[in-house]
């Protein structure tokens, strides 16, 4: 015989009248750490277009992050568990819920790619747990598509474009044409790249999207020549806009055009090789051979992945950094409170030097204009950047006013 | 003069570039094509032979200093011999049975070698620079063809072309057509049929490597490369007719030139204007465009 289901939900009610009450008699004597320990969950592309810039060396960064830590905090032990994405929202959804319900992951980091980026931090709200957003750029993560339970830390649509876009209009670059891949965030990128270009008095004179994953870009190389537009803009990332480049160059459209890469980041000048992508200018989070910070961890991760960080690596690293000194704070790993703790504590560390995390969950540090060297230039592997400036934070980032994220309270 | 809103200038560039990689599809699916019709195997390693003739173009150049010219022999003929070792290995034990155990293990052999690529190399893979007698650009009068891709259209009109005439026109081509016809007649007036399979399997094997050496000054050699292509390559085949070499290499060149007039005219469909055409050949002629029915 089955109970009447008003017994169980009584039941129910009960048991939490019992926990709610339970819980601050219990805060006051032992540190809250949910399950008795902390699991960061590295959601990453492991084998896909971004796994050169996320992927792997994501995992890596993350177990550094923790071994730097001690592997502990509050006395609880502090691990790191990953999963492959495959560049599926999809799965990338269920692999988190799968985390947050049965595996005690109380962080998922990473999040390589927009559309995985948007649907994972759903699901961290919901669950009332912690989205940290490394390797991802739209910026629907802190406007519309904001929330509570998210961190965004990488570069994001806006600093990619505005600050680039301003710099080269500054040079002549009067008129523009787009090669951005479609999807979510080659759109997000592109809308805010041809906002800037009209902020910055010039013109858009056409755009092409291509899909995801294009071996031959000749035939889009070949429209942005015959549109005759001072600076060309591409918005790829991964291998896309390493034959993206292989094409640019046999077409000689660098020799005639300035071209401009917009989510092009180390990994990608890494596979090009400084003969094709020099010259090129660029907008980085991070660069390994900044200062003495930046090359202290990025040679220790260098001796055990034989490639240099890049911005995802270095972001996951300080990002689990900070949560870790806030879990640390607070003494408790509850979502809102580490959040509020995160918020409260300037970010310093080698990726952020007086960062900080704004109410829409956008962390903003400084940013650097990079110029891809010659190969003459270069001293030893993978000294490839002339840092041409630094971009201030308030400048990098979209400003607080302009966000549509329904979180910030508007006077 | 504009034709649909595109100038005429650009639109010849865009069939041209068409025609380029139409040369890749039409030497891929030849070799599939071959491999088909002589052994009923549908080649699904064919896209990570195709990556391994890339990466060996690679290997060869940086650990050995063998150039482009070298190496689009020497890359072929290891990735045909290797080719044979598979076939005496593995696909034989196959034959007997339904086509479908044969794509599982092609499709199997190319994860591994997929993988064991992208283990060692990463999936943004490496740069390989066209020879420095093909370096350039040569103004036409309508665009500035870089010289390296007329080379691929020259190429690989030559390799098809070859291998049409081989198989059509020759006498071993006569042996290798009646061996898919009848297997035991051909072995009765004494020719050494398993030995000509495997050579096939690793002529196939070739092919795809030769595409990949011509490829990898063109594309990013990536172990991904493969896989991109294969699937639009079997596209092309059932568009040409399973097992038809001429079939298979128009199409290639023709279905090359579609595919870059919508990057023009729609690039949202890029991606799919091939399979498109697949589903409708495939509703009024399932044997494909130059198939005959068995």
């Amino acid at each position: 015989m089955e109970r009447p289901a008003h017994h169980w939900i009584a039941a129910l009610l009960v048991s939490i009248g019992l926990s709610t009450l339970a819980i601050p008699a219990a805060a006051q004597t032992a540190p809250k750490i949910s399950d008795g320990r902390v699991r960061f969950g590295v959601l990453t592309d492991m084998n896909g277009p971004t796994s050169d810039l996320a992927g792997p060396g994501s995992v890596l960064a993350a177990q550094m992050a923790v071994e730097d830590f001690g592997g502990k905090v509050l006395g609880l032990p502090v691990d790191v568990v990953s999963a492959d994405h495959q560049m599926k929202p999809d799965l990338a959804a269920n692999t988190a819920r799968q985390w947050f319900d049965t595996q005690q992951v109380d962080a998922i980091l990473d999040l390589a790619s927009s559309p995985i980026a948007l649907a994972v931090m759903e699901i961290a709200r919901q669950k009332n747990r912690i989205a940290f957003v490394n390797g991802a750029g739209t910026s629907r993560i802190t406007n519309d598509a904001c929330n509570a339970n998210t961190v965004h830390t990488s570069w994001d649509a806006y600093s990619q474009s505005y600050s680039l876009v301003d710099a080269v209009a500054k040079q002549g670059g009067d008129s523009w044409f787009f090669i951005t891949l479609d999807n979510a965030g080659g759109h997000g990128v592109e809308r805010d790249g041809m906002a800037a270009v009209k902020a910055a008095g010039a013109k858009v004179v056409g755009s092409v999207r291509f899909p995801l994953n294009s071996p031959d870009f000749s035939s889009y190389v070949l429209q942005a020549q015959s549109s005759r537009a001072k600076v060309v803009a591409l918005i790829a990332s991964g291998t896309d806009s390493v034959n993206a480049f292989k094409a640019i160059n046999e077409f000689g459209l660098n020799k005639t055009q300035k071209v401009v890469a917009m989510v092009t980041f180390i990994p990608e000048v890494h596979a090009l090789g400084l003969q094709a992508a020099q010259g090129l200018i660029l907008n980085e989070a991070f660069y390994w051979d900044a200062d003495a910070g930046t090359r202290q961890f990025s040679e220790r991760f260098f001796a055990r992945f034989k490639k240099m960080p890049d911005a995802v690596h270095a972001g996951i690293y300080s990002s689990i950094t900070h949560y870790l000194r806030a879990v640390q704070a607070g003494g408790t790993d509850e979502a809102a409170a580490v959040m509020k703790k995160m918020k409260e504590t300037p970010v310093d560390d080698f990726y952020a030097h007086g960062g900080r995390i704004r109410e829409d969950g956008r962390m903003v540090f400084d940013m650097r204009l990079v110029q891809v060297k010659k190969p003459a230039e270069s001293k030893k592997p993978w000294d490839y950047y002339q840092v041409l400036a630094t971009i201030p934070a308030e400048q990098a980032f979209q400003p607080l006013a302009k966000s549509t994220c329904p979180l910030i309270r508007k006077p | 003069m504009d034709i649909f809103g595109v100038p005429h200038q650009a639109l010849l560039g865009q069939m041209f570039i068409g025609l380029v990689n139409g040369s890749f599809y039409a030497i891929l699916s030849l070799g599939l094509a071959i491999i088909f019709g002589l052994l009923n195997v549908v080649n699904f390693a064919h896209g990570a032979l195709y990556m391994l003739g890339a990466l060996l173009t690679w290997m060869a150049l940086n650990y050995l200093g063998i150039n482009y010219w070298l190496a689009l022999l020497v890359a072929p003929l290891a990735v045909g011999g290797l080719g044979m070792v598979f076939e005496r290995t593995m696909i034989r034990h196959l034959r007997r049975l339904d086509p479908i155990y044969g794509l599982l293990l092609t499709f199997g052999m190319a994860q591994v070698l997929q993988s064991l690529a992208s283990n060692s190399y990463g999936v943004t893979g490496l740069s390989y620079s066209p020879p420095e007698l093909l370096r350039g650009a040569t103004d036409v009068g309508f665009m500035r063809l870089p010289n390296y891709r007329a080379w691929v259209v020259v190429a690989s009109m030559a390799v098809c072309l070859s291998t049409w005439y081989v198989v059509e026109r020759t006498r071993l081509g006569a042996y290798l057509r009646a061996g898919t016809e009848n297997p035991g007649m051909v072995q009765a007036f004494g020719i050494n049929l398993p030995l000509i399979v495997t050579l096939t399997y690793g002529f196939g094997a070739a092919l795809a490597a030769f595409a990949g050496v011509l490829a990898a000054p063109v594309v990013q050699v990536s172990p991904l490369m493969g896989a991109d292509i294969v699937v639009v390559v079997f596209a092309v085949v059932v568009v040409g007719g399973m097992g038809s070499i001429l079939g298979s290499i128009v199409t290639g060149l023709l279905l090359g030139v579609v595919e870059g007039l919508t990057r023009v005219y729609y690039p949202p469909a890029s991606n799919v204007v091939i399979f498109a055409i697949m589903a409708v050949v495939l509703m009024f002629r399932p044997s494909g465009l130059f198939g005959t029915a068995k």
